[in-house]
């Protein structure tokens, strides 16, 4: 009876054993030869792509110490949110200081931060945040949209290829990232202004009202594309109750 | 049969009498039935149910969430489309827009979309297995089903199913389609729209038939070696051809070039070998250059190794190292020559000009491209085996060549390929069994995949290799039973050929190249299907005579052809008669002679109500707007009836034009008219100040 008793709890031990599924993951970090004090960002910060697509270019990063000089060797390693894909999310620095990673942002549309950290001489480590941001269906739309019919105003970066605007207007537009000045617009005060042009908000006459021209639905996606691209970022409101 | 002592013993007490035997049975079978109701206790879809309810017990819209919540296997049922879709069952909150926050799946809000679910369900365009009620089973690859959830990245792959035409919101199955004709898949592939008409190519691979004049074989080798040493912007794919094979290859296409009748003129080609070493005729020639604007087409790469100029045309930064100067000249006096429905224009140059233009384009080589390819003459054997080559690798399915037959079917078709079956694919090692694994290592790296395969190495980078896998993921046996009413056809291709002496002209010039007239043409320059109600006669005469930009911020411009004054008149007349808007009569409003109230009152419209200045230049002194063309000549070249219908709707006469639609009244749209007519652009005329 005993042995027969043994038995079952050893197959049941080895069955559950056996069928947990605990996948392992190891991260194979390479040995860091050398220590900065800081990291910094040199490019690919504040990009945007489709959900789930790589973004165009690599986030680069470099590792300074004190001196602010570039480090060889260090150890970056990079964490990002559930969903984004980094290539790779670790390794050290190259002969220029620098460490190159490819990334793919999740399927979520909205911000992605990316925490670089390294390990400095004492032990500790310096980070470093880094924000791409996701486009779902509408704000891919809203930015198609932004690109025909917005940017040469609202937008100062200015190339041979799309001469900005900006420069030639005596009440300046504000760009669509200022945050500052955007968040605090509502849905509808932007719906407004879009469609009725500026005096719809007793604002320049600048702004044509573009309501003939798009649909409530384009309207809402370059509202939808505003909001995500907005800096600080935008927190939409919840909903609000009346009091009883 | 005896059993060995303990075991008899243990069978004695549980089965040795029928009541015993009866009474374990029983418990077994009891056992045994009480699986099917605990597995359906315990399913995924409960628990995520209960989370769910869990979830919105803590918001402050509980209640309104929990009347929209119905618990149970919840399923969208098609029918028309074969979509049995129980997402819903785990997928809780779809629908509910006040979830936004919520970031944990399975219970987001979708994002917003222009399709309703209750009307095209999930799997439509999300894949999977819509039927399942498991995790495993709905989003990835088992034994029973092998269509896992269709990444993100390829998810406008889903729109292409249905709309055969470019959509706004997405730009990757646009750029897909568009490389699909534009890099010659289609020419070896053949890929049937679901309405079973067949993509064809876009690009215009030049045809061999007369190579041997145009360049050396010692160019062929090394372009065929690698294309992309000679040009990075080249389309043509690395076919990662043997030494050998290259020699034979470009030795018989050499031999089986037959000659070209070029018109060799001995005035151009010395005016071109003057060049070299003549610093004043190489900045003339640069000007030249540049007042033809070639770089409207073609690029060229600059000292900082950026690419300055269009692609509509081949890139130039090596071309010398290339052509031969003979053939160059005869090409830049006129291309039609030598490739009849070549998209460059005829350009009128002189052969004083033909032969700066040479000069200046010979000078553009690379002394290390031909550096070390040395080829000794070739012998019958080598030539036979090139022509074997040849035949092997398809390159007449893109290019004609002498002697050899265009093949039919080269490659597989892919007008399925978004659905084939990972069991019938081939996997490379390495390649994860899924079908987007197979179609993304093919494209990357075609020749992974076994000895003897053909399919040339192209140089995509990690956004086209999407975009292209979003287009060919699009080809689908789902896209293919698509019920007529859920689909939107593709633009009918048009193949409008203008009529008479205008005609030869315009095919001569090439103005479809960057015009579009009539549905067809380029979209570099203004459709100019209803030029004729738009300019006025004077006005397009002098264009043509020296083509003025419009726009100051536009860096591609049309070209100075040198027509005649024949031949301009002949073009004005046909686009005039022609080219006519059935909406609009030109001579429905006079060009001039407005009152003066009604100009007052048209300018205080302009810079106040409408702001006209924020886009428009019409006091080149005071107005700064760089979006829309400068109007301080407007009043002299355009027709006061179309003034008036673009102020009504600019998007009925150019569709998708920058400049919003105002809804502006009659009478606003005529004070502007007599305004912008009364813009003459004569001196002393122009605007006066605000």
């Amino acid at each position: 009876m005993k042995r027969t008793a043994c038995l079952l709890i050893f197959f049941v031990t080895a069955l559950s054993v056996g069928c947990s599924r605990q996948p392992k993951t190891f991260v194979l970090v390479a040995k860091p030869t050398a220590y900065g004090t800081a990291i910094v960002e040199s490019s690919g910060g504040k990009q945007t792509a489709g959900v789930g697509t790589p973004l165009l270019q690599p986030v680069v990063l470099q590792v300074n110490d004190e001196q602010g000089n570039a480090v060889t060797g260090a150890l970056v390693i990079l964490h990002g949110p559930s969903g984004i894909y980094l290539d790779p999310a670790a390794g050290t620095t190259d002969s220029s200081g620098q460490f190159t990673t490819n990334v793919s942002l999740g399927v979520i549309p909205g911000r992605y931060q990316i925490t670089a950290s390294t390990t400095t001489k004492t032990g500790k480590t310096a980070e470093l945040k880094i924000e791409e941001i996701a486009f779902g269906y509408q704000e891919m739309l809203g930015s198609q949209l932004n690109d025909q019919y917005c940017a040469r105003c609202h937008n100062q970066e200015s190339s041979p290829e799309r001469v900005s605007n900006y420069d030639n207007l005596e009440v300046k537009p504000h760009p669509f990232t200022e945050g500052d000045t955007l968040n605090k617009m509502s849905d509808a005060d932007l719906t407004a202004i879009i469609s009725h042009g500026g005096p719809a908000l007793n604002k320049s006459p600048l702004m044509a009202p573009y309501g003939y021209t798009l649909s409530k639905s384009e309207i809402q996606a370059v509202i939808a594309y505003i909001r995500m691209v907005s800096d600080p970022p935008y927190g939409a409101p919840g909903i609000v109750y009346a009091q009883k | 049969m005896r059993l060995p002592d303990p075991l008899e013993k243990l069978r004695q007490r549980f089965f040795g009498d029928t009541v015993r035997t009866f009474g374990w049975i029983s418990l077994l079978l009891l056992i045994l039935l009480a699986i099917a109701p605990a597995k359906n206790h315990f399913a995924d879809w409960r628990r995520y149910q209960r989370g769910y309810e869990h979830l919105i017990r803590t918001r402050s819209d509980a209640v309104t969430l929990q009347r929209h919540f119905e618990p149970g296997v919840q399923q969208i049922w098609l029918p028309e489309m074969g979509v049995v879709d129980r997402c819903t069952t785990c997928h809780s909150a779809l629908k509910e827009t006040t979830l936004m926050d919520v970031t944990i799946q399975p219970y987001r809000h979708h994002p917003d979309i222009p399709h309703k679910l209750d009307e095209f369900g999930c799997s439509v365009c999300h894949r999977g297995q819509g039927t399942a009620t498991s995790v495993e089973d709905a989003h990835q690859s088992t034994l029973a089903w092998e269509e896992p959830i269709l990444p993100a990245k390829y998810l406008e792959s889903s729109c292409g199913q249905c709309h055969q035409q470019d959509l706004k919101g997405t730009p990757q199955l646009n750029l897909g389609r568009k490389m699909l004709t534009q890099y010659g898949c289609v020419h070896c592939h053949t890929v049937k729209r679901p309405d079973g008409s067949t993509i064809t190519g876009t690009d215009d691979p030049p045809t061999l038939t007369h190579i041997a004049d145009k360049t050396s074989r010692e160019w062929i080798y090394a372009w065929l070696k690698d294309p992309q040493a000679y040009a990075t912007t080249a389309t043509m794919p690395n076919f990662k051809l043997k030494d050998e094979d290259a020699r034979d290859i470009s030795a018989f296409l050499i031999s089986s070039s037959t000659p070209a009748s070029l018109k060799l003129v001995q005035a151009s080609l010395d005016a071109a070998k003057k060049v070299k070493d003549d610093a004043a005729l190489q900045t003339k020639a640069a000007s030249l250059y540049g007042e033809s604007f070639c770089a409207s087409c073609h690029a060229v790469q600059n000292a900082a190794g950026n690419l300055v100029g269009g692609n509509v045309g081949p890139e130039l930064t090596k071309v010398g190292s290339k052509v031969k100067p003979e053939w160059l000249q005869a090409w830049v006096r006129n291309p039609h020559d030598y490739d009849p429905p070549t998209g460059m224009p005829h350009y009128r140059f002189s052969d004083q000009e033909v032969g700066l233009l040479t000069g200046f384009l010979m000078g553009k080589s690379d002394s290390d491209l031909l550096a070390n390819v040395h080829l000794d003459a070739a012998t019958p054997e080598q030539i036979a085996h090139g022509k074997r080559l040849v035949n092997d690798y398809g390159c007449a399915s893109c290019h004609e060549i002498n002697g050899i037959k265009r093949p039919e079917n080269f490659a597989p078709e892919l007008t399925k390929i978004g659905s084939k079956p990972a069991n019938q694919l081939a996997f490379a090692p390495g390649v994860p069994h899924t079908l987007y694994d197979y179609i993304n290592a093919k494209i990357r790296q075609p020749r992974a995949f076994g000895p003897g395969l053909k399919m040339p190495q192209y140089t995509f980078n990690t956004a086209q290799v999407d975009a292209l896998m979003n287009a060919l993921l699009s080809h689908n046996e789902r896209a293919l039973t698509m019920p007529a009413a859920k689909t939107v056809a593709a633009l009918p291709v048009s193949h409008y050929e203008p009529a008479g002496k205008a005609g030869q002209l315009i095919t001569d010039l090439n103005c479809f190249s960057c015009h579009a007239i009539n549905g067809r043409g380029g979209d570099m320059a203004p459709d100019i299907t209803w030029e004729g109600s738009s300019v006025q006669r004077d006005w397009l005469v002098q264009f043509f005579r020296n083509p003025n930009t419009l726009r100051p911020a536009l860096i591609r411009r049309m070209p100075k052809f040198n027509l005649t004054d024949a031949e301009i008149n002949t073009l004005t007349d046909y686009i005039m008669t022609v080219y006519q808007s059935p909406k609009i009569d030109r001579d429905s409003m006079p060009l001039s002679g407005y009152s003066a109230g009604q100009v007052e009152l048209g300018k205080q419209l302009y810079y106040s109500k409408y702001s006209c200045q924020a886009c428009h230049i019409i006091d080149t002194k005071q107005d700064k707007g760089y979006i829309g063309p400068t109007l301080s000549h407007v009043g002299s070249r355009l027709t006061a009836a179309w003034v008036y219908n673009w102020m009504k709707d600019p998007q009925a006469l150019r569709p998708g034009t920058q400049e919003p639609k105002r809804n502006m009244s009659d009478d606003d749209a005529r004070a502007l008219t007599a305004f912008l007519m009364s813009q003459k652009g004569r001196d002393g005329q122009e605007a006066k100040k605000r």
